[in-house]
């Protein structure tokens, strides 16, 4: 699974792509635990972008849930954005929208976890 | 020749049962449901609530813990667990057949949690004379537990006293066996304690009895094992008494699955009909309906192949295979 990633400020924005599935997970495994290690208090905070993820299945919601604890025994914060419909059902269905915070956009998730990060993407995105 | 399962207890952990304010709350949605409809009689009231009226409110998904019921016409019955369900199958056979006909029970119990053993002591066939009680399992002191819960001062009845003959006979998890007209094979669960699934055939029929048994589809043995177990399944009882977000972060290792990890290993399995079963004592009505709705849904999100039922069980229901 290809992930791609862009900095904002402190904040990372990882953007999965495609479906996470049973054969795709370990990617996604893979690229967020290097991330989860610099995700704690005073570091970096993570924003996963959801806007070209169109299945995530159960053992691709139980990595999510792995690197939400860890993160969050750091005191880090990682959040969702922009998932989409399919995806956002999946979320509601599996609550795991409880767990996370969900945002609609990348820029809205941005502004939650950190002024410096939204600032950084406004600059990079001529808002 | 036609396979029946029946469910005479659905629930997880502890019995539970409708109370005041809920029966209010279907009274209330039903009246203003129904306004306008003309239903000035039993019959037309009947027929509504049977076809038009939202399953939530019109039934209940009672309250008794597991109890199942596989029936191939046989004059010996076979159940799964003896949960508090058994009572209500103990007096279903009373009622048909009169208390003092003898018959023989075969009972499968999958561990020996006390929810899904309690309703022995009120399962009114195991107090007559002449009736025989085979009790099968893969734990070694299935006898023990079932004599500590009518022990003082426990239970006014000691276990002694109990007129029927009961067996009771040690299976090994793995290994098929041939019992009352069934091929069956248990197999080793996550649970507390252990646990063990069912998987029953006959006629060319399968129907598998999986509860109390947390599935992760992390680890591809257990994936590869359980998807073996369930495969091509007629009919899948699965316990999916969390949601999944509660299955892998605070009741984690708490020996119990999610409706969506039933669907995905009943689609890798390619099984026909999904039953979700073990309900949480602490939804109602309408949030187990909900579940359904939501189970109904992923289904056909993460379809690949060809489509899966899914039902959710409540007391009373009877399905043929």
């Amino acid at each position: 699974m290809h992930v791609s990633q862009e900095r904002y400020g402190d904040a990372l924005v990882l953007t999965p792509v495609g479906r996470i599935d049973n054969s795709t997970t370990d990617g996604l495994k893979s690229d967020l635990n290097t991330h989860v290690v610099t995700c704690r208090k005073g570091g970096d905070r993570l924003v996963l972008d959801f806007s070209k993820v169109d299945y995530i299945s159960s053992v691709g919601l139980r990595v999510l849930m792995l690197a939400a604890k860890k993160i969050r025994e750091q005191e880090g914060m990682i959040v969702v954005a922009a998932l989409q419909p399919v995806a956002r059902e999946i979320f509601e269905i599996s609550r795991f929208n409880l767990v996370f915070q969900c945002f609609g956009t990348v820029r809205d998730a941005l502004g939650k976890v950190s002024a410096a990060a939204l600032e950084a993407y406004d600059s990079a995105h001529g808002a | 020749m036609a396979l029946w399962v029946t469910f005479w207890g659905t629930r997880g952990s502890i019995p539970v049962s409708l109370d005041c304010a809920s029966v209010r709350n279907k009274l209330a949605s039903a009246i203003v449901a129904a306004s306008g409809k003309g239903l000035d009689t039993q019959e037309k009231a009947r027929a509504w609530v049977d076809t038009e009226l939202d399953f939530a409110v019109s039934h209940t998904f009672g309250g008794n813990s597991a109890c199942v019921q596989l029936d191939a016409g046989d004059e010996e019955f076979v159940l799964c667990d003896l949960g508090s369900g058994v009572r209500a199958f103990g007096n279903h056979v009373f009622n048909r057949d009169g208390p003092s006909k003898k018959r023989t029970f075969h009972v499968f119990l999958s561990h020996l949690h006390w929810d899904h053993i309690m309703g022995f002591p009120f399962f009114g066939p195991a107090y007559v004379p002449g009736n025989r009680i085979r009790i099968y399992g893969c734990h070694a002191h299935i006898e023990q537990a079932l004599r500590r819960q009518q022990d003082p001062p426990s239970f006014p009845v000691p276990f002694d006293s109990l007129a029927a003959s009961i067996e009771f006979i040690t299976l090994q998890p793995g290994r098929s066996y041939d019992i009352a007209g069934w091929s069956v094979t248990a197999r080793l669960q996550n649970h507390s304690g252990d646990s063990y699934g069912y998987r029953f055939v006959r006629d060319g029929r399968i129907i598998v009895y999986s509860t109390d048994s947390e599935h992760r589809l992390d680890i591809p043995d257990e994936v590869e094992g359980a998807a073996a177990f369930f495969s091509e399944a007629d009919l899948v009882i699965f316990d999916a008494m969390y949601s999944l977000a509660e299955a892998v972060s605070v009741k984690e290792d708490w020996g119990h699955s999610s409706n969506v990890v039933a669907v995905e290993l009943c689609q890798l399995a390619n099984a026909k009909h999904l039953v979700l079963f073990h309900h949480e004592p602490a939804n109602n009505d309408e949030r187990i309906a909900e579940i359904w709705r939501e189970t109904l849904r992923y289904e056909e999100i993460s379809r690949t192949g060809e489509p899966l039922r899914v039902s959710a069980a409540y007391d009373g229901m009877e399905i043929e295979l």
